[in-house]
C-alpha cells in the first residue's frame, strides 16, 4: 500500500505518446487503446516500472501510443522478449500486445510456452480474425469459408479457439473482452490484479478487411440475448436474468435453461473444467461467456527462478580467481630445459 | 597449447616426434567409455606437465548397436615435452576394445605403431558384426604394426570379483583397467584418478572400490607381466612452459568463464538464453551451475525464444547471451536484425559444426563465417571474434562482453566442436590484470533535444547510443525493429532518416577496428615470402606446419585473424606486404574470399571439408607448393584421421557416452 500512495496520480492522458495513432479510421483498437489508457491510472503502477511489448502486426503498434517504456519486437516474439525482460527486473509491470496471427500463427509457439511458465505479465490478444497489416488474408482464427485474397474460394481449415489454447497451454487467468465493451477496463483491471500470466481475448473488429464478423454476438440489438458475462459468486444468467446455464449431467455439457431454474450454475472462476465448458459453448443458441473465466493463481515463472538463484547462490562467495583457478591444476615454477 | 613459448631449436622440431611427443587413441564401443579414458588420461598427463591437445570424436547417434562400426567412439591425445598445438596427425599407440574399434582407427596407426588389444572381445559375433572374416588377430594382417593382446575383459572381471558386481557392472571397470594400463605406460600418477572416482562414486562406494581395483590391476599388469619390448613404461619429460598456475580446460569451459568474467569486468548481471544443440549445449551446462555469479540460464523453447529473451534481457539492463551451433544461428537471424536495429548489447556464440541443414552435427568445420559477417536481411553489420584455441576462447568471450557494451551491438563470437570440446593445459590468468569497464546506464544526464525531448537514438564519440533502462524515471521511450529517427528513435520511414541510419550503424561498427589489437605476425616476419593467414582452430596445424618450415629455412610467416569484422586496421597493408598468401580453411574459402574483396589481395584456398581438422603435414606441403609458385587447392577427406569414415551415421541427434559422462 506504500508504494501505491508514493506513485504520482495521473490519468487516461499521461499515458498517452506525442505519436499520431495509426490506425485506420472506425478500427477497433483505438477503443482497445482508450480503455487500456484509462485503465492504466487505477492500477497503481508508475510509467516507468511499465513495458509494453509488441510483435508485428496492427495490434502491435500498440506500444508507440503508450507513454511507458515499449518494445515492438518482430512477428509472434513478444513472449520471448517479455520473458527476459521479466526474469533481468521482475519489478517491471509487463503486458504483451499481440494478435490472431501474431500469437497463434507465427508465435503459437511462445505463447503456449509463456503461458505454461506462467510468467508474470498482462497479454492482450486482439482477436480480429484476419490478417489486417498484410491486407487482409484469413488468420489462423479465421472461420470455414472466410473468403480473402489468399482464399479466394473461402478458407477450408479449421479455426484456433484463443482461450481454449491458453486454458490447454496451462494458463491461470483466462478472460475475455470487447474492443467496444464498457466492461473492458474491468476485464483488464482484473488480469493486471492476477499474479501470473493473464490471458484476455478481446474481440477486435477490423473495420476493412472483416467488419462486423463479431456482430451476431456484440451487435447491440442481440447483446443481451448472446453476451453471458460472468462474476466471481453469481449465477451464469443472461437474457436480461430470463436465462441462465446449467449442466447436462448425463452428457457433462452446458444446457441453457430458465434464468429461475434452481440448476442453474453459479460462477467460480477457480474451476477449470468449467471455464473449460465455457469456453466450449457451442454457439447455436448459446451465448458468448465474456469476462473472467478463470482464475486461480499459480507460483510465477520469474518467482521460481529467481527463487531457485537466490538459494543456489546462497553462501557462496563469487570469487572469480578461484573459478578460474578450479579443478585439478598444477605449479609450473621455472622453464624446465633451463636446468 | 599456446602456453609453451619455449622456441624449438631446429634439432627439436625436426626430431622423431617419439622422442618429443606421443599420440595415443583409445577407440571403443561408444558404451565402453572411450571419451571418459581419454578425459581422465589428459588429466593426469596435464598434471605430469605434458602440453598436450586432444581430439575426442564420438558418433552422433544416440546409441548405435553395441560392436558395430557406427558405435565406434575414439579419443585422440597427443602429448609431449614440446608445444603441442594439434591433436597429432598419426597415433602411435592404439588402444582397441573390440573389433569394430580396431577395424575403423588401425589405418590411422603410425607403421610400426603399438596396437593392445582387448582378446576377450574378438569373438566370432564380434568379428562378424565389425565385418572381419577372420580374427585379425590371429592372421598377419597386423604384421606392420606391434601387436599386444590379452584378456581385457576377463582380468579386469578378476580384479573386481571381490566387490561381487554383475557381470555387466564389473565389465563397465573396463575403462578402468585400461586406464591403469595406460598410466603405467606412461609414467603417470594414479592418484588423481583415484581421487576423482571417490568423489564421482561418492553414493556408491563399492563402485569406487571397484573401479579403484580395475585401475590398480591395469597398472600392476603393466608391472608384473612381460609383454616384450613394444611394451615398456616410457617418460615423457614435463614440457617448458613459462612459470605459473596451470589446469586443463576445454573450450566450452574456457568460455563459460569468459562470459562470466566479462560479465562481471561490465558490472552486470548476465542472462544466458539458449536451446540445446550439439556442440554448443555444454556452455548452457556450465553456466547453469553458476548462479553466484549473478548469472541467470534460461533453457528456452526455441532457438528464437533463446535469442529473443536474451535480447530482452538485455534491454532491461542485464548482458544478454546466446549460443548456438549454425542451424540454431539460422534461427536466430531474424533478432539479431533486431539487436542491430535497436542498438542492443548482446554476445551471440557459435560453436560452429559442419553444414549445411543438419550436416554433421558432431563434427567440426568452420563454415560460418560468411553466415557471420553476412547472413542478415538489410544492412545489418555487426562484429565478428574468432577463437583460435580452447585457452583463447578465454580472452575472446571477454572481448566480446567488452565491444557489445561499449558499442551497444550484438557481438558473433565462433568458435567450433574442435574447439568446444579439446581439451589442454590453461594458464591460470591472473584476474586482477584485466582492465574492468563498467557500464553506465542514462539516467537524468540522457541526451535531450533543445525542446527537451529525449534522444534515446543519439551518439557518444563510438556512435554509442545511451542504454536505457526501463524503470529509470523520466526517460520512457519506445524502441522497435522499425527503421527510426536519427536522434528521437521516432518512427520514420524517410529516405534521409533511413540512409543516415543505415550510415550511423555501418561507421560505427567499423570503428571497433580503432578499439582492437593492430594484426600481428604469430610466427615469422612481416613481408615474407609466403604468409599462412587463418582463423579459429585451424591455428594448431598452421603453427606447427609454419614453426616446421621455418626450421627447414623456408621464408614464411603465420597471420591468425581474431577480429574478423571489422579486420584489424592494419590487415590490409600487412597482407600487401607478403610475396604470397594463403589462407587454409575448414570451409570452402570463406575467409579468402572476405580478405580478396577487402583488400583486393590475391589470397589463395586452402580448403579441407571433410570434417576433419588440416593435418600439420598437408599445411607442410601446400606452404612447399605456394612457394614453388602453386596455388594450393581442396584436400580430401583423410581415411586414417579422427573422425573416422566410417563411423557415426548422422541423425542429427546429440551423441553421449553412455557411461560415467
Amino acid at each position: 500500500m506504500n508504494e501505491l500512495t508514493q506513485i504520482e496520480k495521473t490519468t487516461a492522458k499521461d499515458w498517452a505518446t506525442d505519436q499520431e495513432v495509426r490506425w485506420c479510421p472506425g478500427c477497433g483498437d483505438y477503443a482497445v487503446l482508450k480503455a487500456v489508457q484509462r485503465t492504466m491510472p487505477d492500477l497503481g503502477v508508475a510509467r516507468e516500472k511499465t513495458v509494453f511489448v509488441s510483435g508485428i502486426g496492427c495490434s502491435s503498434r500498440f506500444p508507440y501510443y503508450m507513454e511507458t517504456y515499449g518494445f515492438h519486437t518482430i512477428h509472434g516474439r513478444a513472449p520471448a522478449v517479455a520473458t527476459g525482460i521479466k526474469l533481468a527486473n521482475p519489478e517491471l509491470d509487463v503486458w504483451i500486445i499481440t494478435g490472431d496471427g501474431d500469437a497463434l500463427s507465427i508465435g503459437g509457439n511462445h505463447t503456449m510456452h509463456v503461458l505454461r511458465r506462467n510468467l508474470d505479465c498482462q497479454i492482450l490478444l486482439f482477436n480480429n480474425e484476419i490478417y489486417g497489416l498484410t491486407k487482409g488474408q484469413y488468420s489462423p482464427t479465421s472461420r470455414p469459408g472466410t473468403r480473402s485474397p489468399s482464399t479466394p474460394f473461402g478458407s477450408v481449415d479449421r479455426p484456433a479457439r484463443p482461450c481454449a489454447f491458453a486454458l490447454g497451454s496451462g494458463a491461470r487467468f483466462v478472460a475475455r473482452g470487447i474492443d467496444v465493451n464498457k466492461n473492458l477496463p474491468d476485464v483488464l483491471k482484473a488480469a493486471h490484479a492476477h499474479r501470473g500470466a493473464a490471458f484476455v481475448e478481446i474481440f477486435q473488429n477490423c473495420v476493412v478487411y472483416n467488419d462486423d464478423v463479431f456482430a451476431p454476438f456484440t451487435a447491440r440489438e442481440v447483446a443481451s440475448e448472446m453476451q453471458l458475462w460472468l462474476k466471481p459468486g453469481e449465477p451464469l444468467l443472461f437474457a436480461n436474468g430470463a436465462k441462465g446455464i446449467a449442466l447436462d449431467h448425463d452428457t457433462l455439457s452446458l444446457r441453457v435453461v430458465a434464468g429461475d431454474d434452481p440448476a442453474v450454475l453459479v460462477h467460480d472462476p477457480k474451476n477449470r473444467m468449467l471455464a473449460h465448458l465455457l469456453i466450449e459453448m457451442p454457439g447455436q443458441g448459446f451465448p458468448v461467456a465474456l469476462g473472467v473465466l478463470y482464475d486461480d493463481p499459480a507460483p510465477t515463472f520469474e518467482a521460481a527462478v529467481l527463487e531457485q538463484n537466490h538459494t543456489v547462490a546462497a553462501g557462496k562467495q563469487p570469487d572469480l580467481q578461484a573459478l578460474v583457478s578450479k579443478g585439478q591444476s598444477w605449479m609450473v615454477d621455472k622453464e624446465p630445459r633451463a636446468e | 597449447m599456446a602456453t609453451a613459448t619455449h622456441l624449438l631449436t631446429p634439432e627439436e622440431s625436426t626430431a622423431d616426434p617419439q622422442q618429443e611427443a606421443v599420440v595415443v587413441r583409445f577407440a571403443g564401443d561408444s558404451g565402453d567409455g572411450m571419451q571418459l579414458t581419454g578425459g581422465q588420461f589428459t588429466l593426469s598427463t596435464a598434471l605430469a606437465g605434458n602440453d598436450l591437445a586432444t581430439f575426442p570424436d564420438f558418433p552422433a547417434e544416440i546409441r548405435a548397436p553395441q560392436g558395430t562400426t557406427f558405435g565406434v567412439s575414439a579419443f585422440q591425445i597427443n602429448f609431449g615435452s614440446t608445444a603441442i598445438e594439434t591433436a597429432g596427425d598419426q597415433p602411435d599407440v592404439l588402444i582397441a576394445m573390440n573389433p569394430a574399434a580396431l577395424k575403423v582407427n588401425v589405418g590411422a596407426l603410425r607403421e610400426g605403431g603399438l596396437i593392445i588389444a582387448d582378446e576377450g572381445e574378438f569373438s566370432q559375433r564380434n568379428l562378424a558384426k565389425a565385418g572381419y572374416d577372420a580374427n585379425p588377430l590371429e592372421d598377419e594382417s597386423l604384421a606392420k604394426w606391434q601387436l599386444v593382446k590379452f584378456n581385457i575383459s576377463q582380468l579386469t572381471m578378476d580384479a573386481v570379483k571381490p566387490f561381487g558386481l554383475g557381470n555387466k557392472e564389473a565389465l563397465r571397470c573396463k575403462n578402468m583397467w585400461t586406464l591403469g594400463l595406460a598410466l603405467w605406460m606412461f609414467d603417470r600418477s594414479r592418484e588423481p584418478i583415484v581421487d576423482w572416482l571417490k568423489t564421482k562414486f561418492a553414493k556408491a562406494p563399492q563402485l569406487a572400490e571397484a573401479n579403484i581395483a580395475a585401475l590398480n590391476a591395469g597398472h600392476a599388469y603393466g608391472e608384473t607381466v612381460e609383454m616384450g619390448a613394444a611394451v615398456k613404461p616410457r617418460h615423457i619429460a614435463a614440457a617448458p612452459a613459462e612459470p605459473g598456475l596451470y589446469r586443463t580446460v576445454t573450450g566450452a569451459e574456457a568460455l563459460g568463464l569468459g562470459l562470466v568474467a566479462g560479465a562481471q569486468l561490465a558490472h552486470l548481471p548476465m542472462f544466458f538464453g539458449s536451446y540445446p544443440i550439439t556442440p554448443a549445449s555444454p556452455l548452457l551446462h556450465h553456466l547453469s551451475r553458476l548462479k553466484e555469479y549473478d548469472i541467470t540460464t534460461f533453457q528456452a523453447e526455441d532457438e528464437i525464444a533463446a535469442i529473443c529473451a536474451a535480447l530482452g534481457a538485455s534491454y532491461a539492463g542485464s548482458l544478454g547471451v546466446t549460443s548456438s551451433s549454425g542451424p540454431g544461428i539460422a534461427l536466430k537471424t531474424e533478432a539479431i536484425g533486431l539487436a542491430v536495429m535497436t542498438e542492443l548489447p548482446l554476445v551471440i556464440v557459435n560453436s560452429q559444426r559442419g553444414g549445411p541443414s543438419t550436416g554433421l552435427p558432431t563434427k567440426t568445420e568452420q563454415s560460418d563465417l560468411y553466415q557471420a559477417v553476412y547472413g542478415r536481411n538489410g544492412d545489418a553489420p555487426l562484429p565478428v571474434i574468432a577463437a583460435r584455441s580452447p585457452s583463447d576462447a578465454f580472452d575472446c568471450a571477454i572481448e566480446a562482453c567488452r565491444i557489445a557494451t561499449r558499442y551497444m551491438t550484438p557481438v558473433m563470437l565462433l568458435t567450433d566442436g574442435y574447439i568446444a570440446n579439446a581439451a589442454e593445459p590453461w594458464r591460470v590468468p591472473d584476474m586482477s590484470v584485466y582492465q574492468p569497464f563498467p557500464v553506465t546506464f542514462a539516467n537524468g544526464d540522457a541526451p535531450r533535444a533543445h525542446d527537451g525531448k529525449l534522444l534515446p537514438y543519439a551518439r557518444d564519440e563510438r556512435l554509442a547510443r545511451p542504454w536505457i533502462k526501463p524503470g529509470t524515471p523520466g526517460l520512457t521511450h519506445r524502441i522497435g525493429g522499425i527503421e527510426k529517427n536519427p536522434g528521437t528513435g521516432d518512427l520514420d520511414y524517410s529516405p534521409d532518416a533511413h540512409a543516415e541510419m543505415t550510415r550511423l550503424r555501418h561507421q560505427k561498427v567499423l570503428g571497433v577496428a580503432g578499439d582492437i589489437s593492430a594484426q600481428d605476425v604469430c610466427l615469422g616476419e612481416p613481408g615474407a615470402a609466403l604468409a599462412v593467414v587463418g582463423w579459429g582452430s585451424t591455428f594448431g596445424p598452421i603453427h606447427q606446419a609454419v614453426r616446421r618450415m621455418r626450421a627447414r629455412g623456408a621464408d614464411v610467416a603465420h597471420v591468425h585473424i581474431r577480429h574478423i569484422w571489422p579486420l584489424p586496421a592494419n590487415l590490409g597493408e600487412l597482407l600487401h606486404g607478403f610475396g604470397r598468401v594463403i589462407v587454409p580453411e575448414m570451409n570452402a574459402g570463406q575467409l579468402k574470399t572476405v580478405l580478396r574483396d577487402q583488400y583486393l589481395v590475391d589470397a589463395r584456398s586452402l580448403t579441407k571439408v571433410s570434417g576433419q581438422p588440416f593435418r600439420i603435414a598437408e599445411i607442410e606441403q601446400a606452404i612447399v607448393e605456394a612457394l614453388d609458385g602453386n596455388a594450393p587447392g581442396n584436400l580430401r577427406a583423410d581415411t586414417t584421421q579422427l573422425p573416422e569414415g566410417d563411423s557415426g551415421h548422422d541423425d542429427g541427434s546429440i551423441a553421449r557416452e553412455g557411461r560415467a559422462r
